[in-house]
């Protein structure tokens, strides 16, 4: 019950953001935000030592049954990995943006944003049930959105957004079908239970798709080829958005979901070689195109990118252990797995540390642009340890955590070319190539960062501010992360016992208790492949990095600089303008157009299933007599209708619509249906009234003039349509297909108290409806609204790019 | 939008407590007779229409100086409020309880929370029908 408050609690807190900012205008309100997130870290690390002795905690609050759908909360080892870290990073992200960012900007905003995304990515992780995990999941794409347009007026935020939410929740929507494909398979939303029981399902055709489909999410969520393209752009947020969502948190939703479904889908040969392929082709893409990066920001956006890729392949590589189930053999295909949640950890904490400096450079000085930078370590001594510990962790260099998992990094590889499984004897091969170059990248894009930022000449001219060292409180939240750096290198063992050994058991759930399941971390192992891996990678990439200025001009060589954005921009353009043609074709502002498509639909659909279905046999024995009463009202409301076609004035075509509508009124007096009849005559009185009012923006009442042609027309689809509700309201009478579902409502008194039918239909046994139509009406109020107060040319600011 | 009708006026003034009065009724009423929140709405907006037709639209918010859309607001949460009060108590979403219970006044009465819902629904309908004309009629 607690965990699932604790996704409450950053909403609840964002709706009162506004309230608290109002009050406090000459403190940063910051400081009242950064409670939640410790408080929910310190109450999620108490969870630390039961979780590592092996317990979880479940809870469901039953929502709607029929549908599977609960909302059910689920902390185990995995999700609490992630919770910890969106709490803890969070926590100094808003520590650090609270020096930031100044006062001036729209904080408020910007913090229930915050909180706004906060609560979706805890919800995202901690969901067990499908499609609570979806509606979370789609919740962090749409607040990364708000965040990355946070400074609106910017041409390049709103690109950077709008891109990222294109690619981001198509994605999500891709996984959603996945969703229901698993749902349909095995008949449940709860991810324990469709891991409990998959295994009878994984030669259906469905299977597969629901893997690709759901991999597909997990793809464009974290940043995988070819969907990294939104990552770069998304770097317009302002840093701490970056630090949090871009690099620590959201990105990382993706590899949750991989690491979620390993025991569903791992096992099998496609989602490993989709994983890991992706995720190592990833991998190189990102670090080669982060060397070419002359903004720090795109250049860390890259390394990201390239990170992500290694956690992802080492993520596939792991589920290789799955094929066959438990034995000692197979035990050594989790060690990737577990490199991959260890560097999970460790990229965050450096990442997280190296956008924080990059943030410092740029408040400080006012650019990032490493050919405008250099020589800063002199007056920036604290940024350039902060700075330097981050890349060389990232690089894989001693003594920093970085080098502890790229060595595992290297194991996993090194034992995956041994596999046997799949026949992956070639490929394995590549993989450690592929792997080993994206390490030099790495290693030659970490020393630019550097030794380009850091050493050299500073020249004054070049930066816009007077350069002094950051405020100490900008410097604390990057340097907690930088002694999370080299303290996980000297206590691995820590983050290994409690935080990982019971992840690994989530993932590998028939594996509980195995030896070797939690190797034990070691910085010196001798002198086996992985180190010798390493230390090539240092030689070579310091030979590359020395020489960068000789082999720069690989950049422009035509096939690397065909890019994917300029696919993607051109398919934003061609669409727009292909909907705009559609739309154009058959929006052509004349309401009898419109009436017109919606009547032919109507005539085609309805026409069309009654002659299909045949369901045009009436039976007219079980009806009553009509009474002459009946007769004259229907009379009147047949000449009201044809008197209203030769109608010479507006007001009387009016009027004789009022009579149409208060006989319907009369005809459910007559018939006994007292509820409808109020109903029709105030709808009536009310819609009458709407009328007059309207009469004013009508235009003016003239014969029209149209095509004999088009009138014919016209004058077919009205009778079409007449006939087709007459012969339905007919069929409908004489064809009984379905049970009368009347029965469930019977005993209204007894279920639902009242003596009224209706109304405890309408209030208790579909309260439902009413409930959305309540919300659709009041849409439509606000729709009203809005179209006529915020007409074009009322507003007065434009907002537009700087 | 004002009409200089001194016998629509005169009328008006005693008819739109009546249509208040009768709304109330249809409103209360609904559980067991004909009424409820769709229509009791509805017939309180029509008395507010019926004021804006005969007063000017300045003197009546002179009267009742409420934001229709924020009522209509308000109307929305609690309907999906109250589906979400029975969640509260481990019940399904929107699940209606009621109950006999004895009262000073009124003896043994049957109170129900469906009354909430109902209120949520006609305090919806009074906000945005009124809201919609008044929009309209302004932007003349």
């Amino acid at each position: 019950m607690t965990i699932t408050l604790s996704i409450f609690i950053p909403f609840l807190a964002a709706i009162f953001i506004p309230f608290i900012y109002k009050r406090i205008q000459n403190r940063h309100i910051g400081w009242f935000v950064i409670i939640v997130p410790i408080a929910l870290f310190i109450f999620l690390a108490s969870f630390i030592p039961s979780i590592a002795n092996g317990s979880t905690y479940m809870h469901t609050i039953r929502w709607i049954d029929s549908a599977g759908i609960h909302f059910a909360t689920y902390l185990d080892g995995l999700s609490l990995i992630f919770a910890l870290l969106i709490t803890g990073v969070g926590s100094l992200v808003i520590l650090y943006s609270i020096y930031y960012l100044s006062e001036r900007e729209s904080l408020g905003r910007f913090y229930v944003y915050l909180l706004l995304f906060m609560g979706a990515m805890l919800g995202v992780v901690l969901s067990d049930n499908l499609m609570m995990l979806y509606v979370f999941w789609e919740l962090t794409s749409i607040s990364s959105f708000l965040l990355i347009a946070f400074w609106y007026h910017r041409k390049k935020s709103r690109y950077g957004a709008q891109k990222s939410m294109l690619i981001t929740v198509s994605g999500g929507i891709a996984m959603l079908a996945g969703f229901i494909m698993l749902q349909s398979l095995t008949g449940s939303f709860s991810v324990r239970e469709i891991v409990a029981t998959i295994g009878q399902y994984t030669d259906e055709p469905l299977f597969l798709w629901a893997m690709l489909l759901v991999l597909l999410g997990a793809f464009t969520k974290s940043a995988q080829f070819p969907f990294h393209i939104w990552l770069p752009d998304a770097m317009e947020a302002p840093t701490p958005v970056s630090a949090y969502l871009h690099s620590a948190t959201m990105v990382k939703a993706g590899i949750y979901l991989v690491a979620r479904f390993t025991p569903i889908f791992g096992g099998e040969a496609v989602w490993f070689y989709t994983v890991s392929g992706v995720g190592l082709f990833t991998l190189l893409v990102g670090s080669f195109n982060a060397v070419k990066q002359t903004d720090l920001k795109a250049l860390l956006a890259y390394s990201t990118v390239s990170q992500l890729g290694l956690v992802m392949s080492l993520f596939g590589l792991g589920s290789v252990a799955l094929q066959h189930g438990y034995s000692p053999d197979s035990v050594i295909y989790t060690q990737a797995t577990f490199a991959a949640l260890f560097h999970l950890i460790n990229h965050s904490t450096f990442k997280g540390a190296l956008f924080m400096v990059v943030g410092i450079v740029d408040h400080e000085l006012g650019t990032r642009d490493i050919r405008r930078l250099g020589g800063l370590m002199a007056f920036m001594p604290i940024t350039f340890t902060i700075a330097l510990i981050g890349s060389f962790s990232m690089a894989g260099l001693p003594p920093f955590n970085g080098f502890l998992s790229k060595e595992m990094f290297f194991e996993a590889l090194v034992n995956a070319r041994n596999l046997e499984v799949f026949s992956t004897g070639t490929v394995g091969t590549l993989f450690l190539v592929v792997a080993w170059i994206a390490s030099v990248f790495t290693f030659v894009y970490s020393m630019i960062i550097v030794f380009q930022t850091f050493f050299g000449e500073f020249h004054p001219e070049r930066v816009e501010k007077p350069s002094s060292e950051a405020s100490f409180g900008m410097l604390v939240a990057p340097s907690v992360l930088a002694i999370f750096v080299v303290g996980i290198f000297f206590f691995p063992n820590v983050v290994g016992n409690y935080l990982l050994r019971p992840a690994m058991t989530a993932i590998y759930p028939s594996f509980a208790g195995a030896e070797g399941l939690v190797p034990h971390i070691k910085a010196w192992h001798g002198f086996n492949p992985a180190l010798w891996m390493t230390i090539g990678v240092i030689i070579l990439g310091t030979i590359l990095y020395k020489l960068i200025k000789y082999w720069r001009g690989v950049y422009t060589i035509a096939p690397l600089r065909w890019n994917l954005d300029t696919a993607f921009n051109a398919g934003l353009t061609w669409l727009e303008g292909g909907s705009h043609f559609i739309t154009r074709m058959y929006m052509k502002g004349y309401l009898k157009d419109y009436l017109v498509y919606i009547f032919t639909f109507f005539i085609v659909a309805v026409g069309g299933s009654i002659l299909w279905t045949g369901s045009y046999s009436f039976d007219f024995t079980d009806n009553s007599p009509i009474a002459i009463n009946e007769f004259l009202i229907v009379l009147a409301m047949a000449g009201a209708a044809l008197a209203m076609i030769f109608a010479k004035s507006r007001m009387t075509a009016i009027i004789l619509n009022g009579v149409l509508g208060y006989s319907i009124a009369l005809l459910f007096v007559v018939f006994r249906a007292p509820d409808l009849a109020l109903t029709q005559t105030v709808v009536e009185t009310v819609t009458t009234a709407l009328f007059l009012l309207c009469f004013y923006f009508l235009p003016e009442w003239k014969k029209e003039r149209s095509a004999r042609k088009t009138k014919i027309m016209n004058g077919i689809i009205a009778l079409s349509a007449g006939t087709i509700v007459t012969v339905l309201a007919l069929a409908v009478q004489g064809n009984k297909m379905f049970e009368s579902i009347s029965v469930y409502f019977e005993d209204a008194y007894l279920l639902a108290g009242g003596k009224n039918i209706v109304n405890t239909i309408l209030g208790d046994f579909r309260a439902f409806d009413t409930m959305l139509e309540v919300v659709v009406l009041f849409i439509a109020g606000i729709g009203v609204f809005t179209l006529i107060k915020l007409k074009t040319g009322k507003e007065d600011k434009d907002i537009e790019d700087q | 939008m004002r009409i200089n009708d001194v016998i629509l006026r005169t009328v008006a003034r005693i008819v739109v407590f009546i249509i208040l009065t009768f709304g109330v009724e249809l409103f209360l009423s609904g559980h067991n007779n004909p009424g409820g929140g769709f229509i009791g709405g509805l017939v309180l907006s029509s008395a507010f229409v019926l004021l804006y037709l005969v007063n000017d639209i300045e003197t009546v918010r002179k009267g009742i100086p409420f934001d229709f859309k924020k009522i209509a607001a308000f109307g929305v949460l609690l309907a999906v409020g109250t589906g979400f009060g029975s969640v509260l108590f481990g019940e399904h979403f929107l699940t209606q309880a009621f109950g006999h219970f004895h009262l000073p006044i009124f003896g043994i009465t049957e109170l129900s929370t469906v009354v909430l819902f109902e209120a949520g629904v006609a305090l919806t309908v009074v906000g945005v029908v009124v809201t919609i004309i008044l929009t309209i009629s302004e932007d003349v």
